[in-house]
């Protein structure tokens, strides 16, 4: 097992067996499922919008030479500086450098997973720059030091009290209980980082491709504060976001909110199609954007599992997802936790490193149905096991899974595992639960059911 | 009708009384029953954890010899989606291919061909009990059934149905994942037990074994009362 595996089933078995976290996680769940049922109830029909969201973003994967090529050249076309990154690594030189070159101090963000994906953060702080999370729950896990806990409820695994202590130990503000009081501490402190900041960071929802615009939604309007107070901007991009056409986010923007957060459509959503023009008022005197492969076009290259790259990053895989429900955001220590991030972990960072997440799945479908633009995450999640073991079995499987089949293959051999069983079962009780016992796994927690006097095929023989 | 049973190899195992009472009922029915001795796999537990090459193996005699059938029908929703959806995935490319996707056509879960293929629901079965269904994800999630087995409680004499909050939410067991990551697969139990237990139900009913194997095998031992009974048995019951 890999240190990373390791990892996982050790922070798993801590977490599963709390049941605060579980309690807490389920019940922010329930206010979600309520809300967006809600939603989901003034779509006429939710199963053909999912199929049209589903085709726009196939045709968009599908042809993502020809609309990179347009969105780059529409947005170089209104002064736009349009950078390529192939690796993590590249992009956080481009965006190192663009900060260098501005000598910037300060930098405020807002939400971007991309950015999270390329440990943006740490990177700027090790270069000198002070940076600033300005997404609420950003904000929060920013002071923790910690990672997101969900892709869009960053800090959704913490109650008031611990935002209260946070603020207090790390602002020096006075404890309160009031959610509106503690909203107000972020924003009266960040509004100041707004004003100093030199440069603002943020990530994409949608990339249009025939206007050459990068979509940005946000519920507290930190995406527009960052992207038009600061003189430099830059948009960090996985170049899976784009979209071919601008009506597409008639559809597309309600569904995110809908299935996301259960909204009917997000507060803020703002378009950036370049720097300030001569003839307007405010906005960015740069706007650069970064165009990120870092693995994607390693995951497109995978006909079978392509599908995986129309995510629009919703969450909603994560919310309905049981395994995600009980293990929570950090357990799976990817930067996207959750069913999608089970299925792209292995193609954007190795696939035997970080096999254990698509086996740690009971394959119930829930996130397949639930997704917005239809990616058959649980299948890839069979087809990610499948390579794995293609790449490279694991030696004592391997062995039980072919004395698997040369016992099923042999129905005198399944019939003598019957007399085995039923001798197995009177001495089981000595050592049900213990190391010695073969079936430990399952029998730490759970009672195995009985074989019965007589079973299906004996009654089947006897009959005839 | 010629029905030919498919007994996956824990409901003979464990639960032979599930396939008894298919029997019974479909026999009740008129119809011919047959059931393969030699078969007792689908080969899902090696599909499931990635080794596909020991799954055809079991699986390609299952595919040959049901393919023989007029018409299949399974006890489990698990087994009944390998069979009927991932036959055709695990032959793409293979000889068997055309006869993955003609077994598939003529594979039925038993409460779907019931309702569905047979539109029969009203069986004269007796049960006088408030239970609560839970559904099997492959079942719902793979083979779409999600009415069948309600339809066919209505017409169960003196049985009340309540349904859970969640009885679509996963029980936790998932085939090998249970053993793999047992820590998680007990959490999710707990969980759902929690929710059959809030309808104060009797029994919980299932129309897959497996789900009511981690259900009663977590409920026993952690002494909470809940009983578990397949579908096809509390059918049986006149």
């Amino acid at each position: 097992m890999t240190t990373v595996a390791k990892q996982f089933k050790a922070d798993a078995r801590r977490i599963t067996r709390d049941l605060r976290h579980r309690g807490l996680i389920l019940t922010a769940l329930k206010k979600y499922e309520a809300a967006r049922d809600a939603r989901l109830a003034k779509f006429p029909d939710w199963q053909s919008a999912r199929q049209t969201a589903a085709e726009i973003k196939w045709d968009a994967i599908n042809h993502l030479d020809k609309y990179l090529l347009e969105f780059a050249a529409k947005l170089e076309a209104r002064g736009t500086k349009v950078h390529w990154a192939s690796t993590a690594q590249q992009a956080r030189e481009i965006i190192l450098g663009i900060c260098r070159d501005r000598k910037a101090r300060l930098v405020i963000k807002s939400k971007s997973m991309a950015t999270e994906e390329i440990h943006l953060n740490d990177a700027l702080e090790k270069a000198g720059f002070e940076v600033v999370e300005s997404d609420l729950g950003e904000f929060i896990v920013q002071l923790r030091r910690e990672t997101p806990y969900h892709i869009v409820f960053p800090a959704m695994h913490l109650v008031r009290g611990e935002i209260s202590d946070l603020f207090h130990h790390k602002l020096g503000t006075p404890p309160t209980d009031n959610p509106e009081e503690l909203t107000m501490i972020a924003r009266r402190w960040l509004r100041h980082k707004y004003i100093q900041a030199d440069v603002g960071i943020t990530g994409c929802n949608f990339a249009v491709a025939d206007t050459g615009m990068v979509a940005i939604t946000t519920n507290e309007g930190n995406g527009r504060l960052t992207g038009s107070l600061p003189k430099t901007m830059i948009t960090l991009v996985g170049i899976e976001k784009i979209i071919p056409r601008l009506e597409d986010l008639a559809l597309l923007q309600p569904m995110l909110a809908t299935i996301g957060a259960g909204q009917l459509i997000t507060c803020y959503n703002a378009l950036y199609s370049g720097p300030r023009q001569p003839d307007e008022p405010d906005g960015p005197e740069e706007f650069h954007v970064v165009l990120m492969d870092n693995g994607r076009t390693r995951l497109m290259a995978d006909a079978e599992q392509r599908d995986a790259l129309h995510c629009i990053r919703c969450g909603s895989c994560l919310n309905v997802c049981p395994i995600y429900r009980n293990i929570g955001g950090h357990t799976y220590g990817t930067t996207y936790p959750g069913p999608v991030g089970s299925v792209i972990t292995p193609h954007l960072r190795g696939l035997l490193e970080w096999k254990h997440l698509s086996f740690a799945s009971s394959l119930c479908g829930a996130c397949t149905a639930s997704c917005p633009v239809k990616i058959c995450l649980h299948h890839h999640l069979l087809q990610n096991r499948r390579n794995a073991v293609r790449a490279k079995p694991v030696w004592w499987e391997k062995i039980a899974f072919d004395l698997f089949a040369f016992i099923f293959n042999r129905p005198w051999l399944y019939k003598l595992t019957k007399p085995l069983g039923r001798l197995g079962q009177v001495f089981h009780p000595l050592i049900k639960g213990t190391p010695l016992d073969p079936a430990r796994a399952w029998t730490q927690s759970r009672d195995l059911p009985r074989i019965p006097r007589q079973t299906f095929k004996e009654y089947w023989r006897s009959r005839r | 009708m010629n029905v030919t049973l498919f007994i996956p190899c824990f409901v003979d195992m464990f639960y032979p009384r599930v396939g008894i009472s298919m029997v019974q009922i479909l026999e009740r029915l008129g119809h011919t029953v047959d059931c393969p001795e030699e078969l007792a796999c689908c080969g899902q537990p090696a599909f499931n954890s990635g080794y596909w090459d020991q799954a055809r193996e079991v699986a390609v005699h299952c595919l040959r010899r049901l393919n023989r059938a007029e018409v299949v029908v399974i006890a489990s929703g698990s087994c009944g989606a390998m069979i009927k959806v991932f036959y055709k995935e695990l032959f793409a490319g293979t000889p068997d291919e055309k006869m993955a996707h003609e077994l598939s056509a003529k594979t039925w879960e038993f409460s779907d061909f019931l309702v569905n293929k047979l539109g029969v629901t009203d069986l004269g079965a007796k049960f006088p009990a408030r239970v609560t269904f839970h559904d099997g994800c492959h079942g719902l999630r793979e083979l779409g059934i999600k009415k069948a087995p309600r339809d066919l409680l209505a017409k169960v004499q003196g049985l009340e149905l309540v349904e859970m909050p969640g009885p679509e939410v996963c029980c936790g067991f998932g085939g090998t994942f249970s053993a793999k990551f047992p820590m998680i697969s007990t959490a999710m139990g707990e969980h759902k037990c929690g929710l059959i237990l809030e309808t104060g139900a009797e029994y919980v009913v299932s129309n897959d074994s497996s789900c009511l194997m981690h259900i009663q095998g977590l409920a026993t031992r952690q002494h909470k009362p809940i009983k578990s009974i397949h579908l096809a048995e509390l059918l049986a019951h006149t």
